[in-house]
């Protein structure tokens, strides 16, 4: 799967979890530019994701990654 | 709605919460529950999810949430914030990860009998102290079982192993819900095997999150709860509504010959509607009610129900539709004739376009999506349509009732007039104030009873339990017998005095014996209990519903004067009570 196409997927779930059709992610966003995007949304976000695309954050990936572009790097590198 | 029905699909009700929760709200016909969450690990998902359920039954949640791992201490110490909240549930959610102590391989028994004992202790405590200071049902998670075997197969039978440990301490929790009233066992164990321990443990939520549970997990176990809730609220259905070629027996009676349906051990095909019927039958032995709406010839309906391999026989249903009216007709008769809500049927029909209309045209009643018969009890069980909460005598004999129900509107076939109909039934009351025994009952009826009930206000047993013995209430509980049978505590009458003058909070009558006169016995009774107690007046309240229609001119038709109507229809009445004559001519009344 293309990078374009993950974060394609990637704006469906974020617009599902956060009720919010108007956002769009890129490789910079980060929780900062989501207003409800706190730690127990995050948990959310990461199953929400998980059930997406099929696969599995360990919990290594989940405490470094630093935005949307490096979880998507890592979606890709898993399917 | 269909997403919060099982078998739903739990990673989409996390994902779609918002926008869930905005749909439900779009409905306004709820009860509003202040629910406190004391919870042992994270309880947040859980807090949002449970809302989901319960407004999908009509419940609107109020939450206090503890602060994380702050169960015990908001429990056992002064709590402010708490007791202000005044909860009507509390629900502990404590999992194997609040378990204090283990027993460590090197223990003796004796000191792992201690352990167990200070273990159960510190919840035992933590109830009696919860009850004493907010007296509302307390629902306590049991412990699902460990997520690793130090001794494999052993860790179950010895007295050292987890699994062991575990399984004791689940046990004395048993012992204590089987003692005490108003405490309900929220079955984590169950639930978590039935979703798989191995994906409920995840530990990657607990290390990241301090969830207990895997987060997919959380609407099993909410959905777990919120049928514990609304049972206790007293919204669980009542009746059984079944079709019958291809749901309770394989093929279709009127063309393929009784002889040819597929029922009993011989063969697969039949051996699965056998356990079916037999799933069905226990629910009649647990008060539930069957009844039959088929597309067949009356004459084949029965037929089928008799084939001597057919569990249940024509007798165990309390009616039997088998016609070739539209279903969504019948249900609505059955309603009526059982004079219960649609909202309280269970109509099972595994063809797909039946079930459609009924849902499109008779709003309330549940239609579980049943797929292929193996399936059938999995999907009607994991519903938790018929979530017990309390098992009182009357559930136990219901069946029973309503069949003397049908005898008796056979003799009113055969009376002259209705006077005389009242009095072949030698009717007998007993009408008392509040008594132990009949506590859970009288608190079953005012969460149950939505038609003939003028304020519908609801009280829990612990509610009651306290008006019994409170001497500013008069109240009154009646219970009717007659020459059919006995129908059990039928009718609550509760009020406060108040400077000579006595207020009625509550007056409910069960349906099932609409049209006795048993309002009037009990009305002679409350008028004489309150000349006893020196009243001189009293006041009627009626506050309408969307069901209570029945009963808006009930103080009219016993002499009371309107002093009030507001906007909404509530009506204020007044009885002066000197110079009342007794109404009942046809119950003798033992006070």
């Amino acid at each position: 799967m293309e990078l374009e196409d993950i974060f394609e997927g990637l704006n469906e779930v974020f617009r599902d979890v956060f009720d919010d059709e108007d956002i769009t992610v890129n490789a910079s966003t980060t929780s900062e530019d989501i207003e409800d995007w706190d730690s127990l949304e995050h948990i959310n976000l990461i199953v929400a994701v998980e059930k997406k695309f099929g696969m599995k954050f360990s919990m290594g990936e989940v405490t470094t990654m630093k935005n949307v572009g490096e979880m998507a790097e890592i979606i890709k590198s898993r399917i | 709605m269909k997403e919060l029905e099982y078998p739903f699909d739990n990673e989409y009700i996390l994902k779609k919460k918002k926008s869930l929760k905005k749909q439900l709200l779009e409905n306004d016909n709820f009860i509003e529950k202040n629910i406190a969450i004391l919870g042992g690990s994270t309880t947040s998902d859980i807090k949002l999810i449970l809302e989901l359920f319960l407004l999908n039954q009509g419940i609107k949640p109020k939450f206090y949430e503890s602060e994380y791992n702050q169960y015990y201490q908001d429990a056992m110490f002064p709590n402010s914030e708490l007791e202000e909240f005044k909860p009507d549930i509390i629900y502990i959610h404590t999992t194997n990860r609040n378990i204090t102590l283990y027993p460590t391989i090197t223990n003796f028994k004796e000191e792992v009998e201690n352990l167990l004992l200070n273990e159960y202790n510190k919840f035992s405590n933590m109830w009696d102290k919860l009850k004493s200071t907010y007296n509302c049902p307390i629902i306590q998670n049991n412990f699902e079982l460990p997520f690793y075997r130090l001794m494999g197969n052993k860790d179950a039978s010895d007295y050292r192993g987890k699994v062991n440990f575990i399984t004791k301490l689940n046990l004395k929790f048993y012992e204590y819900a089987e003692s005490n009233q108003n405490f309900y066992i929220n079955d984590i164990n169950y639930v978590s095997s039935s979703y798989g321990l191995e994906k409920w443990a995840d530990e990657f939520y607990w290390h990241m999150y301090k969830y207990a549970l895997a987060v997919p997990a959380i609407p099993s176990l909410a959905f777990n709860i919120s049928n514990i809730i609304k049972a206790i609220f007293g919204k669980n259905k009542k009746a059984f509504v079944l079709d019958l070629d291809n749901t309770l027996w394989g093929g279709v009676v009127g063309d393929d010959g009784v002889e040819n349906i597929k029922i009993g051990p011989e063969v697969p095909a039949g051996q699965v509607f056998s356990e079916f019927q037999t799933y069905l039958k226990e629910h009649k032995d647990l008060g539930v009610i069957l009844n039959v709406n088929s597309k067949n010839e009356r004459e084949n309906a029965i037929a089928g129900l008799n084939h001597p391999d057919s569990t249940l026989k024509p007798d165990d249903f309390i009616t039997i539709k088998a016609n070739w009216e539209p279903k969504s007709k019948n249900i609505v008769d059955i309603a009526n004739e059982l004079n219960i809500g649609v909202d309280s049927l269970v109509f099972v029909d595994d063809n797909p376009a039946e079930r459609e209309i009924v849902k499109q045209q008779v709003s309330g009643v549940a239609v579980p999506e049943i797929d292929i018969p193996e399936h059938y009890i999995n999907i009607l069980d994991k519903s938790g349509f018929f979530e017990v909460t309390t098992i009182s005598k009357d559930d136990l004999k219901k069946s029973e009732m309503y069949k003397e129900n049908a005898k008796r509107n056979e003799m009113l076939s055969s009376c002259a007039n209705y006077d005389d109909y009242l009095k072949s039934l030698k009717m007998k009351a007993t009408i008392k104030p509040f008594e132990p025994i009949y506590m859970a009952r009288i608190a079953q009826l005012t969460n149950k009873s939505n038609q003939f009930n003028l304020t519908t206000h609801r009280y829990t047993q612990a509610e009651i339990e306290e008006i019994a013995n409170d001497e500013k209430y008069i109240k009154l509980y009646g219970k009717l017998e007659d020459t059919f049978g006995d129908n059990g505590v039928v009718t609550v009458v509760l009020g406060h005095i108040d400077e000579k003058i006595l207020h009625i909070d509550l007056w409910l009558m069960s349906c099932r014996v609409l049209k006795r006169d048993m309002e009037f016995a009990m009305m002679d009774a409350l008028v004489k209990k309150a000349k006893e107690a020196g009243i001189e007046k009293i006041k009627g309240y009626y506050y309408p519903t969307p069901k209570n229609g029945m009963v808006k001119e009930f103080y009219s038709l016993h002499g009371f004067e309107k002093e009030s109507e507001d906007n909404e229809g509530n009506t204020i009445w007044n009885l002066n009570i000197n110079n009342y004559e007794n109404k009942n001519k046809f119950i003798e009344v033992e006070e």
